[in-house]
């Protein structure tokens, strides 16, 4: 997901507090930044909303690499309306950390010198145009599995910027879906882009669920909190059971020759993905992690005389209309 | 030169503006110095690609044939383009970009103003539509033009060498020919020269509140809106924004 | 982090007669850019008609604390709200 592997805080608080505390999101009231939360709670939840916020950034950047190559004037709009979006997202989910004491600039710089993570998934290249309908189709089709059920989350500031989310989200699938749709119905060129872009992001999109279920450390406590809803591997198999019928729809073939429907289980079973390509992804080591972070870095580089610029002109006005009255 | 041949020729220059400029903008998505100023410049980016749709779609029409908004934008050679020099320049730092967009929005404020009452129902149309999202984007380069000018002594010193970069593409936006000649008697279109006076008065105004000055020379590139000599970054441009539809023609996107 | 833009709290009137409602917030040099801002971010999809921003540090919350002394006492008076009243059905709408 957006937030992969977020390691939660053990929390030595008064029992009777925490136990008041736990009370209130059983009961699912929202816990707002004023009240009184475990330090434990505020920190992952920091990490996990300033993960997600992060991804959105990162995540601007492969689908960014296609933008000013799009084939026609409105698959360009409708492209670069669908980044922007990605940046006001992560705007949201910014402000929504912000409200625990840590400013945008600090979680920025955490992203930027590697102390914070973002997801594996935007680690992974766009190399042709239906890359760009299958990261909106797999990989936002992935992403609102996980946010769709985050709305409900126990933490007001990050449940109203889910609802924000999810709300602008509607459309991205869709047109990613759609934009995928042309190319699986087009010349047999386009139709072999199409395929080579689900056979490529399959596995990295099963990947943003985050590691198996009986491999992640880091599930009760943040499930108890309810700023983790679904188990991983309960997500993925939802991800999988919707998603498999598309790609049938589409005539191409499944990315994965062990999909079969489980009449048993009633789902598809799948092969699991390679999870030590997956902690090489997290460890840095992905096709893309050095060059996504480096775009980062010179955009934050490049940008502080814009920043210090614009700052420095607000003070000067301001100092001028307090001596003018 | 017929007509018909000068109102085609009118509305590429007018849709070749916005079509490039906007290209220019949209390159900057996910690279801006702050998530406001992404999420700001996409916000142009997409008018402008908006107002190409409308004034390319209008040339295809006027043309008579059956070329389509995105036939002209994706299948013609640079040679064919008739944007200003001034928007196909590169993009520079975020000075450049922001005072190349000022100067763009402030002609483009005043054009689109005047061809409000232009003669062709189509063209007013058009022009009514863009002219209120230009009025917010030249309000916006405005004040971030000012803001850097009148900030830091590095974000003024960029922001003059922007100027001083730029400013030779200015003049071209003023030339007048034949084109012009004929849109003028037609009521389609005012000469561009006729522009020029309310130009200066709001360019100086806002570059003086910026602390900047203004270049002396007047010397002025030309051979954009002609297509006679576009710049060597134009075909770099098409290079990339036409790749998709030469290496693959006739398919369906 | 010191040159780091002020946070804003963001407020719109999504149409005409309604009050302002608080959308999010977002960073800003300082006033004027903040209400573009909100223009550029938070009224992509049409959204609004009318903006107001405040500074984030300039806002006075009430403490959760105070919850009971500040709220109970309205709880407490129910007839404040029209359901208080039973109104016969044969009255009509009121």
């Amino acid at each position: 997901m957006y937030a992969q592997m977020v390691q939660s805080e053990a929390t030595q608080d008064d029992p009777e507090k925490l136990a008041a505390f736990q009370a209130r999101i059983d009961a699912g009231e929202k816990i707002e930044p004023k009240d009184w939360m475990p330090e434990g709670y505020r920190k992952t939840l920091i990490r996990q909303i300033g993960q997600h916020a992060h991804s959105e950034i990162v995540g601007q950047l492969p689908e960014g690499n296609w933008i000013t190559r799009a084939p026609t004037l409105e698959r360009k709009a409708i492209l670069l309306a669908k980044v922007q979006d990605e940046a006001g997202h992560g705007l949201y989910l910014y402000c929504a950390a912000e409200t625990m004491g840590v400013s945008r600039d600090e979680l920025t710089e955490m992203l930027l010198d590697g102390r914070m993570k973002y997801s594996s998934i935007f680690n992974y290249p766009t190399l042709n145009w239906a890359d760009i309908g299958a990261v909106g189709w797999l990989v936002d089709g992935a992403a609102i599995m996980n946010q769709v059920p985050l709305q409900r989350t126990s933490f007001g500031p990050y449940s109203r910027a889910m609802i924000r989310i999810c709300k602008e989200e509607s459309f991205h699938a869709r047109q990613g879906f759609d934009a995928i749709r042309k190319m699986a119905e087009g010349t047999p060129a386009q139709k072999k882009m199409a395929q080579d872009a689900v056979n490529r992001l399959w596995f990295p999109a099963l990947m943003m669920f985050g590691p198996s279920d009986k491999d992640s450390v880091h599930s009760a406590q943040s499930m108890a909190w309810k700023i983790k809803i679904n188990t991983n591997d309960e997500l993925r198999q939802k991800f999988v059971d919707q998603t498999v019928p598309q790609i049938e729809f589409l005539g191409l073939d499944l990315p994965d020759p062990t999909i079969k429907w489980n009449e048993e289980r009633g789902h598809y079973d799948y092969s699991d993905p390679d999870w030590s390509e997956f902690f090489e992804v997290i460890k840095g080591n992905g096709p893309c992690n050095v060059d996504r972070l480096a775009a980062r870095n010179k955009a934050w580089d490049d940008g502080a005389w814009v920043r210090d610029g614009l700052l420095a002109h607000a003070k000067k006005k301001a100092a001028r209309q307090h001596a003018a009255e | 030169m017929t007509r018909e041949d000068a109102f085609s020729q009118f509305l590429l220059r007018m849709g070749d503006n916005t079509l490039v400029l906007g290209h220019r903008v949209s390159e900057w998505c996910g690279h801006a110095p702050v998530l406001e100023e992404d999420i700001a410049l996409a916000n142009t980016a997409l008018d402008l690609i908006g107002q190409t749709q409308m004034w390319l779609g209008l040339a295809g029409e006027v043309q008579g044939g059956s070329k389509t908004a995105d036939d002209l934008a994706f299948l013609r050679d640079a040679w064919d383009f008739r944007n200003v020099l001034l928007c196909e320049v590169p993009n520079g730092d975020f000075g450049r970009t922001l005072m190349r967009q000022f100067l763009f929005d402030a002609w483009h404020s005043i054009q689109l103003g005047r061809l409000m009452k232009s003669s062709d129902e189509r063209v007013a149309a058009i022009a009514e539509k863009a002219s209120k999202e230009v009025a917010y984007h030249l309000e916006r380069s405005a004040d971030t033009v000012v803001g850097l000018g009148d900030g830091t002594e590095e974000s003024r010193r960029r922001m003059q060498e922007a100027l001083d970069y730029l400013w030779p593409y200015v003049g071209e936006m003023f030339q007048s020919d034949e084109v012009d000649a004929e849109m003028v008697k037609a009521g389609i279109a005012p000469d561009p020269a006729s522009l020029r006076e309310e130009y200066d008065a709001l360019v100086s105004r806002i570059l003086g509140d910026a602390t900047l000055t203004i270049p002396e020379s007047s010397f002025a590139h030309k051979g954009g809106r002609t297509g006679a000599m576009h710049t060597e970054h134009l075909g770099h441009l098409l290079t990339q924004m036409q790749w998709l539809q030469r290496a693959y023609p006739g398919a369906k996107w | 982090m010191k040159n780091e833009w002020p946070l804003w709290e963001i407020f719109i009137r999504g149409q005409h007669g309604m009050s302002h409602r608080h959308v999010g917030s977002l960073h800003a040099p300082d006033a004027e850019m903040a209400i573009k801002n909100a223009r550029d971010v938070y009224t992509r999809r049409n959204e609004g008609v009318s903006i107001w921003v405040v500074e984030a540090n300039h806002i006075a919350a009430s403490s959760p604390s105070d919850k009971g002394p500040l709220y109970e006492p309205s709880e407490s008076k129910v007839y404040r709200h029209p359901t208080f009243f039973d109104i016969p059905e044969e009255v009509g709408a009121m």
